[in-house]
């Protein structure tokens, strides 16, 4: 069928595969992208400190840092430009927009998700430092809103991320981020805040449901 | 603009001439003629503006309805260009040459559709949808609702009450 060959193109892309290249010194070496860009181990279970009063400390001094990638999926993301600035102001509350994931341990999925833009959130999610947490908004993240039957918006975000915090609304506004923020703060400080756990121990549950929409996965299964 | 389509209507078969407003008319041809009726336009009616390509799907009458909408900047006239094509093979010369962006709309419609445009740049990449194995999403006959509840893990609904029958057997059970 033409769709197969569509996505077998794809998958041949010259970029990704195998290849022997010749360095600026003369040497020639091996380069295999999929291999030596990504790291491909699973996810590990990260475990409590043992001192319960340690443990204690650092999920207050976790609640204290929130560091948001600035990613916008859907509508919503035009209430986060509000927060920032001076009108509402998170940052009174120790929340800061970053550019990379690598800096950053928030994730605000705002509003609804289309398959293609899943696929990026994920690779996006799982590069995030642990402990990471997901913020999901409005109704379309909750059960698909308006886009409940659409063909290319998920329904249910729990299925393929863990969630911690559902904000409802279409959209929720401003004041109802900062509650959800603040309720966000009050699970980790109760060390309840466990997505990223989670994640790793449901591995392959989350895998299998992400790879049942995103169909031309061609990517590592976890690109830490 | 009436004379302008008098003056089309000397040259190409036009038919179904639909004045909308003063300032757009709707007019359909032939699947053959279309191209050179839009060639027609840009060239020597000014018509230099593309605004867009759209399709409908007329399942009842097995064809799609394709639109041509262009511009006329100095006259402030649009015009609409129809026409229908057979639904069972959707093949239509790329109009690529006359706009760039035409290439983009084709490769859309070809993903949403199945509209075939040959020789269109780029016209078999993916848009939107990234993998798709189904039939082309805006086709009428692709359900989108049992599409949407078999892949998306649907979230059971809430149980909900009438209102009045539910107020009626809280306040008088008796009745």
């Amino acid at each position: 069928m033409m769709v197969d060959d569509k996505n077998k193109k794809k998958f041949d892309n010259p970029h990704y595969a195998k290849r022997e290249v010749i360095g600026p010194d003369g040497k020639s070496f091996i380069v295999d992208p999929m291999n030596d860009y990504f790291c491909d181990a699973r996810p590990k279970v990260h475990e409590p400190n043992i001192i319960p009063a340690v443990e204690k400390f650092l999920n207050w001094a976790r609640s204290k840092s929130l560091w948001v990638l600035g990613f916008g999926t859907g509508c919503g993301s035009i209430e986060i430009p509000p927060l920032i600035t001076p009108r509402f102001d998170v940052f009174r509350f120790g929340i800061q927009m970053r550019p990379t994931p690598r800096q950053s341990n928030v994730f605000i999925i705002s509003g609804y998700l289309s398959v293609k833009t899943l696929k990026r959130v994920i690779r996006s999610y799982e590069q995030m430092q642990n402990p990471k947490y997901v913020l999901a908004l409005g109704s379309c993240t909750v059960n698909g809103g308006m886009y409940y039957d659409s063909y290319n918006t998920i329904n249910r975000l729990d299925y393929y991320l863990p969630v911690d915090v559902y904000i409802a609304g279409c959209m929720p506004r401003p004041e109802a981020i900062i509650a959800g923020f603040n309720k966000l703060k009050e699970l980790i400080r109760e060390g309840k805040g466990e997505g990223a756990n989670l994640y790793a121990k449901n591995f392959d549950w989350y895998k299998a449901n992400q790879k049942k929409i995103i169909k031309d996965w061609n990517m590592p299964d976890y690109n830490w | 603009m009436k004379s302008l389509i008098d003056k089309l209507g000397k040259t190409f078969d036009i038919k179904d001439i639909v004045y909308q407003r003063p300032n757009l008319a709707f007019v359909t041809v032939s699947k053959e003629h279309v191209l050179n009726l839009i060639t027609n336009l840009l060239d020597y009616e000014g018509f230099s503006h593309f605004v867009l390509l759209s399709c409908v799907d007329w399942i009842e009458d097995n064809a799609f309805q394709l639109t041509y909408f262009l511009n006329n900047p100095t006259l402030k006239i649009d015009i609409a260009v129809r026409c229908f094509i057979d639904r069972n093979n959707p093949t239509m010369t790329s109009a690529h040459h006359l706009w760039k962006q035409i290439a983009t709309y084709q490769r859309e419609l070809k993903e949403m559709y199945g509209i075939d445009f040959p020789g269109s740049p780029g016209v078999d990449e993916n848009f939107v949808l990234e993998g798709w194995d189904n039939i082309p999403p805006m086709r009428r006959e692709f359900d989108t609702k049992k599409y949407a509840e078999e892949t998306f893990f649907p979230r059971p609904r809430n149980k909900t009450n009438d209102p009045k029958e539910y107020m009626k057997s809280k306040m008088y059970p008796n009745d």
